[in-house]
């Protein structure tokens, strides 16, 4: 369902928009998810994920959660198989190419347990930037003519006011909460990341909060020496937190690739025993764990060591 | 000449190099599109650019660390820009994408492809991982590319779901539907090239590749493919396309035929 523009304003109008120190811990930052939130993740399948908001979000036992995200990985089987969410906004949905269809994914969708809203790729994106620019939707060229298009509620076709042709409405889609995971930020929320940019900035001016996970806390003096890279304003964002390998077992650019021997075991254990096998992953690596470092200790630190010059080689050449 | 040995595979890797012109722009899916397009560059098309669905354009990709998604580090090495997922696949609707490289569970006879559900869609007996970014480059690029293994239980009358649009109906129901570009180009399977029909947009024969019959793609079709009087035949692959084919994939990680 569309939200209407004046209670959009509306919430801009009450949040507090100074240049505010706000980090705080994961789980105060949490905290400010509601149960019934909809709740937009950054990144893109198992790249840049906000893995550690997701892990505290099951940890919490957030409930009638819908969850976005431009591709959806293995996060979206915790968050299926953790009782956090009920439906699932994305274009593509399994742990990897090379790793199969999630067995999960087909468990919850095909028993109905759980409701997969399947969008294109571009598509998703233009409702987030719909959200980011205030507008109800954007008009594009794609979806039209599919099997997709009549299984969504809120997507409309009209004819081209100025030249006649046909033209799909990709409706706004402005998220409760937004959780993103960046390389650097300071203590105002100013967001600094590196490489794939994915649909974040959009996600983070569309929602109504916006969640920062970073690997790293920078001060505010450097993100002032480069002005031209701050992707996501202080003034829309809500927590920072600063949590170092914050993706993991997925990868963050320029700072690790995914671990990928962790998701080899994740994967075996998903695919072999299904939504069983997940329950074992939650209680050893979610529930376990007395927070996100001992969780990253169980990961081990030969992958991690792995992934870390892996994923610092990115411009070795 | 001896005969040259290769899998299906291969095959269709080489094959599909081969329409990729050079100074074009592809969007290389991960696995075997990719294979294809670094061998096009490194045959007869080295100004052809990459683009990644997950916001890269002209990366040179290490050989040995191919990328297994469109969407991560290794596919952003050494490229000329990063974009957001949106605005990379707005370059189509721009038009700035000549081609597009597809796959899918399913096609039929008008060329639209399934990836989202096999059965009936309110029952599915499978619920497969969906669109990703399909739906837009068949609606947006110019040409579409299909790879495919040649299977009957692939290549049916009516696909169970319409996920990314070939010629819909057939005839003019592409365009009249509203997608005014692009359409698909040629499907390129074990067993040889397909084409559309001008007006019917029905799938037809082109070529057979090396060692194919015409019997076999009819036993291998699930609905009837439109076969020319005179047959003409494909080029078989050469020494060159599959010795750098190889050298792109030494573990055939990408080029080995999936089992029936």
């Amino acid at each position: 369902m569309m939200k209407s523009y004046v209670e959009l304003r509306d919430v801009i109008d009450k949040k507090n928009r100074g240049l505010r120190d706000k980090v705080m811990s994961l789980e105060d930052a949490i905290g400010l998810i509601k149960d019934g939130d909809h709740v937009a993740a950054g990144g893109c399948h198992y790249s840049r994920t906000p893995m550690a908001s997701v892990w505290e979000m099951i940890r919490q036992k957030k409930k009638d959660i819908t969850y976005s995200r431009s591709i959806t990985s293995t996060e979206g089987d915790l968050l299926l198989v953790g009782g956090v969410a009920k439906r699932i906004v994305t274009s593509w949905f399994s742990p990897g190419v090379t790793w199969g269809v999630s067995r999960v994914m087909r468990h919850y969708m095909e028993k109905k347990k759980a409701e997969f809203e399947e969008w294109s790729h571009m598509t998703l994106g233009l409702r987030y930037r719909a959200g980011a620019m205030g507008v109800p939707f954007i008009p594009a060229r794609s979806m039209m003519g599919s099997d997709l298009f009549p299984r969504l509620e809120d997507i409309k076709e009209m004819d081209c006011p100025y030249t006649g042709e046909k033209l799909a409405l990709i409706p706004a889609l402005n998220p409760d909460v937004a959780i993103i995971h960046t390389q650097k930020c300071d203590v105002y929320g100013n967001v600094q990341g590196q490489g794939l940019p994915f649909m974040d900035k959009d996600i983070a001016l569309a929602a109504n909060k916006v969640i920062v996970t970073t690997e790293q806390i920078v001060s505010n003096d450097q993100i002032r020496r480069s002005p031209d890279r701050t992707e996501i304003g202080f003034f829309c964002v809500d927590a920072v937190v600063e949590v170092p390998y914050g993706c993991l077992p997925h990868e963050c650019y320029g700072q690790y690739e995914p671990a990928f021997k962790h998701m080899d075991y994740y994967v075996k254990l998903m695919m072999g025993k299904g939504p069983e096998g997940v329950k074992e992953y939650l209680d050893e690596y979610v529930y376990a764990p007395a927070n996100w470092q001992e969780y990253i200790e169980m990961i081990g630190f030969k992958n991690i060591l792995d992934a870390t010059i892996e994923g610092r080689g990115i411009y070795n050449d | 000449m001896t005969k040259l040995d290769y899998n299906t595979a291969e095959l269709v890797a080489i094959m599909s190099a081969r329409f990729l012109e050079d100074g074009k722009i592809v969007f290389g899916g991960a696995g075997m599109p990719l294979i294809s397009c670094i061998l096009a560059q490194k045959l007869h098309a080295p100004t052809l650019t990459i683009l990644f669905e997950g916001g890269v354009i002209g990366p040179h990709v290490q050989i040995g660390k191919l990328p297994p998604s469109t969407n991560e580090q290794r596919c952003a090495r050494r490229a000329n820009m990063l974009l957001s997922i949106t605005d990379i696949l707005l370059l189509q609707q721009r038009g700035y994408v000549d081609y597009g490289f597809l796959g899918g569970a399913q096609i039929d006879q008008y060329g639209n492809l399934n990836s989202s559900f096999i059965g009936d869609p309110d029952n599915p007996k499978v619920r497969l991982p969906g669109t990703g970014g399909a739906n837009d480059i068949a609606s947006l690029a110019s040409k579409i590319l299909v790879a495919m293994h040649h299977e009957k239980k692939r290549f049916v009358k009516k696909v169970d779901f319409i996920t990314t649009p070939g010629y819909l109906q057939g005839g003019t129901s592409r365009k009249d539907a509203g997608l005014l570009a692009g359409g698909p180009y040629k499907v390129i399977t074990h067993l040889g090239i397909f084409g559309f029909e001008k007006e019917s947009k029905r799938m037809c024969l082109e070529t057979l590749h090396p060692g194919a019959t015409v019997e076999e793609i009819r036993e291998r079709t699930g609905f009837e493919m439109v076969i020319p009087e005179k047959i003409k035949y494909t080029k078989a692959p050469t020494e060159k396309e599959l010795r750098i084919l190889r050298e792109l994939d030494p573990d055939k990680r990408y080029t080995t035929p999936k089992a029936e």
